[in-house]
This record gives C-alpha cells, sequence and structure tokens, in this order.
C-alpha cells in the first residue's frame, strides 16, 4: 500500500486495528526475553545490583531523544507536505517523549542516590534531559491552548523545528558549561566499555522499548483520530440543535 | 524611504510614544535587581560574585515582559494583516519589527545595566565588560523571543504560553553570557570564547528567528 494513501484516516485507522494486536504482541515477548535476561545479568562489583535500574534508564533515555526526531519528521510532514496525519503523528508522539524522558529522569535519580549519594546533581547530561523535558512539556502546551486542531498543529510543528534547531546547541552549551565549572568529578555513567553479558540485555531492552515506543504511538493516534470525529460530530449536533430551536 | 526603515521608525515611534511602554523593560530590570538583596542578603561580596548572574537573569526576564506586544497590537488594530499582504517580504517586516523592539526594550536594559552593576557592587573596571555581554547577548534573546511572539499571537490566547516555550531556548545564551561576564571579572577563562560564541548565537538567531516567525504567522493567521 503507497504512502499516500495512508492519508486517508479511514484506511489508516484499518491498517491500525489490524496491525496493533500483532505489536502488543511482539513487544510483549521482546519485554519478557529483555526482562528475563536483564534479572539474569550479573550484578556490578561496584554497584551491586543497582546496576539494573540501567535496563530501564538507558533504553527510555534513547527513546526520550527519538520522540524528539519522531516530532521533527512529523512536522516536516505538517509544514511541507500538509499530510492529514502528520499533525496527528506528531500530537501523539509529544506526550510518549515526555513520558519516556520522565522515566529516564526519574529512575537517573533513583539510581543516583545509592551510587552517587544524591538524587541530583547539575551534571551536563542530567542538565540537558531536564532540558529536553521542558520542550516537550511546552509543545504540549501548544496544543493544548490551541482552540482549532490543525492551527495548534502548525504552531507545534513550527516550534518542534525550532526546538531540533535548538537541542543540539542546547546539549553543546551545557556540556561545556558543566566543564567550565565543575571538571570531570562524578561523571562516569557508561565509562567503562560494557561487558556482553550486560550488553546484549540491554540491547534487548532497548529494542522493547521502541516497539512499545511504536505501539503506544499507533495506539495515540487512533485515539487522536477518533477524538476528532468525536469533536465534528458533536459539533454538527451542537449546529442542527441550534437550528432546530430558530 | 524604504519599506524596511518605515517600519523600523514606525514601531519605535509607537513604542516611545504614551502608551508603547518602551521603558518598561528598563523599570522592570531595576526592580528585579532590587529584590535580588532582599532574598540573598546584603553581603557586598556574594552580591559582587554572584551580580554578573542577576545582571543577565534580570535582563532575560525583562526581555520577556514586553514580548508578547510585538505583534499583539498590530494584530488586534488590522495593521499585522496589511503588513502581511505587503511586498516586502514577510520576513524582513518580522526582522525590522524584532528590530525596533530591541531598539526600544534591549537597548535600555544595556544602558542601564552598568547603574545597576554599581548598585551590586561588580567591580568598576569589569563593569565595562559585562555590558558588552548584555549587548552582545539581549539581540539573541529578542529574536529567539520573536519566535514565541509570533505563535502566541497565532494561536490568540498564548500570554502565558510565550515564557514556558522561551524560556528553555534562551538557555545556550544565558551560559555563555554568564560565562563570558564570570571570565571577564574573575577569570582565569578566557573572555574571548564565551563571547564570540555570544556573538554566534546572535547572529544565527538573527536569521533563524525572523524565517521561523514569519513561518508561524502565516499559518496561524491564514
Amino acid at each position: 500500500m503507497p504512502v499516500i494513501d495512508l492519508a486517508n484516516p479511514t484506511r489508516f485507522l484499518a491498517l491500525v486495528n489490524r496491525v496493533l494486536p500483532w505489536l502488543v504482541a511482539v513487544t510483549a515477548l521482546v519485554f519478557a526475553i529483555g526482562l528475563y535476561r536483564a534479572m539474569h545479568a550479573p550484578d556490578d562489583y561496584q554497584q551491586g545490583a543497582t546496576v539494573k535500574i540501567m535496563f530501564l534508564h538507558v533504553p527510555a533515555a534513547w527513546l526520550g531523544m527519538m520522540g524528539w526526531v519522531v516530532m521533527s519528521a512529523a512536522a516536516l510532514g505538517t509544514l511541507v507536505w500538509r499530510h492529514p496525519l502528520a499533525d496527528v503523528a506528531g500530537k501523539a508522539a509529544a506526550p510518549i517523549g515526555a513520558a519516556f524522558t520522565f522515566i529516564c529522569l526519574v529512575t537517573g535519580a533513583l539510581w543516583g542516590r545509592p551510587t552517587w549519594g544524591t538524587y541530583w546533581v547539575w551534571d551536563a547530561r542530567l542538565t540537558s534531559v531536564l532540558i529536553l523535558f521542558l520542550l516537550y512539556l511546552g509543545v504540549m502546551a501548544l496544543y493544548w491552548t490551541a482552540e482549532e486542531p490543525g492551527r495548534g498543529a502548525r504552531a507545534a510543528a513550527i516550534l518542534t523545528l525550532v526546538g531540533a534547531v535548538n537541542i543540539p546547541i542546547i546539549k553543546f552549551s551545557v556540556d561545556w558549561w558543566n566543564t567550565l565549572h565543575q571538571p570531570a568529578s562524578i561523571v562516569r555513567l557508561g565509562g567503562a566499555t560494557i561487558d556482553a553479558s550486560i550488553l546484549v540485555p540491554l540491547l534487548i531492552m532497548a529494542g522493547a522499548f521502541t516497539l512499545l515506543f511504536f505501539t503506544l504511538h499507533l495506539a495515540a493516534m487512533r485515539n487522536e483520530i477518533l477524538r476528532r470525529r468525536v469533536r465534528t460530530m458533536q459539533l454538527l449536533q451542537a449546529q442542527t440543535l441550534s437550528e432546530a430551536h430558530t | 524611504m524604504t519599506a524596511f526603515a518605515a517600519i523600523l521608525l514606525r514601531d519605535i515611534q509607537l513604542s516611545l510614544r504614551i502608551g508603547g511602554g518602551a521603558l518598561m523593560g528598563a523599570l522592570f530590570f531595576l526592580i528585579v535587581v532590587t529584590l535580588m538583596p532582599f532574598a540573598i542578603g546584603p553581603d557586598l561580596n556574594l552580591l559582587a560574585r554572584i551580580g554578573p548572574a542577576i545582571l543577565w537573569l534580570g535582563a532575560l526576564l525583562a526581555s520577556l515582559l514586553a514580548l508578547d506586544r510585538l505583534f499583539a497590537m498590530d494584530h488586534d488594530d488590522g495593521a499585522l494583516d496589511l503588513l502581511m499582504m505587503a511586498r516586502l517580504p514577510l520576513e524582513l517586516v518580522v526582522l525590522a519589527k524584532a528590530l525596533a523592539h530591541w531598539l526600544t526594550t534591549g537597548l535600555p536594559l544595556v544602558i542601564v545595566a552598568p547603574v545597576l552593576g554599581l548598585m551590586l557592587n561588580v567591580d568598576v573596571r569589569a563593569m565595562g565588560w559585562v555590558t558588552l555581554t548584555l549587548l552582545a547577548g539581549t539581540p539573541a534573546l529578542t529574536f529567539i523571543g520573536l519566535v514565541g511572539a509570533a505563535l502566541s499571537v497565532a494561536l490568540r490566547r498564548g500570554g502565558l504560553l510565550l515564557p514556558v516555550l522561551i524560556l528553555p531556548l534562551t538557555i545556550p545564551v544565558l551560559i555563555f553570557g554568564v560565562a563570558a561576564a564570570n571570565a571577564a571579572i574573575v577569570g582565569p577563562a578566557p573572555f574571548g570564547p564565551p563571547f564570540t560564541i555570544l556573538c554566534a548565537l546572535s547572529l544565527a538567531s538573527l536569521v533563524l528567528g525572523p524565517i521561523a516567525a514569519a513561518a508561524a504567522l502565516r499559518h496561524g493567521l491564514e
């Protein structure tokens, strides 16, 4: 089926309804394998069992960043090709990306407490993830304030692209800020080469998280299309009611 | 007179006249800096150390204050629709308005900064350098804020939204501005690298800001 056919929401919904159960099953299966392998991965000689947090933390961080890439692609689709589903895709991806970024921050704080002795430090990497989270919230706020879905989608698409230009600059400047003020004291995340006994479960977990992202994304896109249909129906109903009264 | 200069002059005149609120930002800057010693305590040594950071934070917040006036008033009285139909590309119209906005709200901040620096016990010899960083950095704040102003006017109810959208994007300007100011005062890092990056941020946002803002207006108000 060519991509242009998917511009029709009904065909897209039919495809989603066909694909989604399989995707859910595959995601659950890969998660089961990944979690099993992660549970049986050896403990770190220094950190003990807390190293298990990594299997949630690192994939969440990757997916948090990938969410913005998906949103940027959707933003291009909205602004350049005016693809009718692109703004649905962008709107659906924002809360999911924000959730993964939030998981990354929370698991990072819980991991930091036993290993670094504090929940939060103003380290470059932590700070840039926090800023990414704030940018996600800004885009979501922009969607919320728009009265009309189409107008809000175009505004959010522009903000997404501005953010896509800015995120590397922010990352770079925050790195620089850190080295200027506190030269490498505690930054030891992923410093050493990772043994295969840990790396393989980590990659399986990353695959499971990616599948989870796309499963949730497709489901959220379906819900958004249905929500818009409900809205249109409510508007039509209100219109016919007001006409009947006059 | 070219159309670009005409828009620039018009916006400057409008903001200098009654109800324009050009100097409100500078007044807000003064109040923010006055509040700081109440929160931190009047320890002059401490104030001297964090003085440049206070000046930069104050300038950042003050430059936010007037941003939503950038397009909102022209949108209300219909002038924005005429400007969008003008023969001059919308990017240049937006650039002219942003330049006028910086001249009437950004430049006053730079001019009052040395006086406020004296109140914060910043070293007099270093004050020139701190002011120079503000002069190089505040255009970036205006041009980044321009995008937020355009987005919020397109949505018509973005007044509260504007700081949420804009502040995360201004973090690099704040980092390099304070880094350059601190380098000028205490060292030991050289002043040059952060200052040139600050200039680069201003120049890059001068190009990219009007393009994004014009796109936001076109898509929002069509």
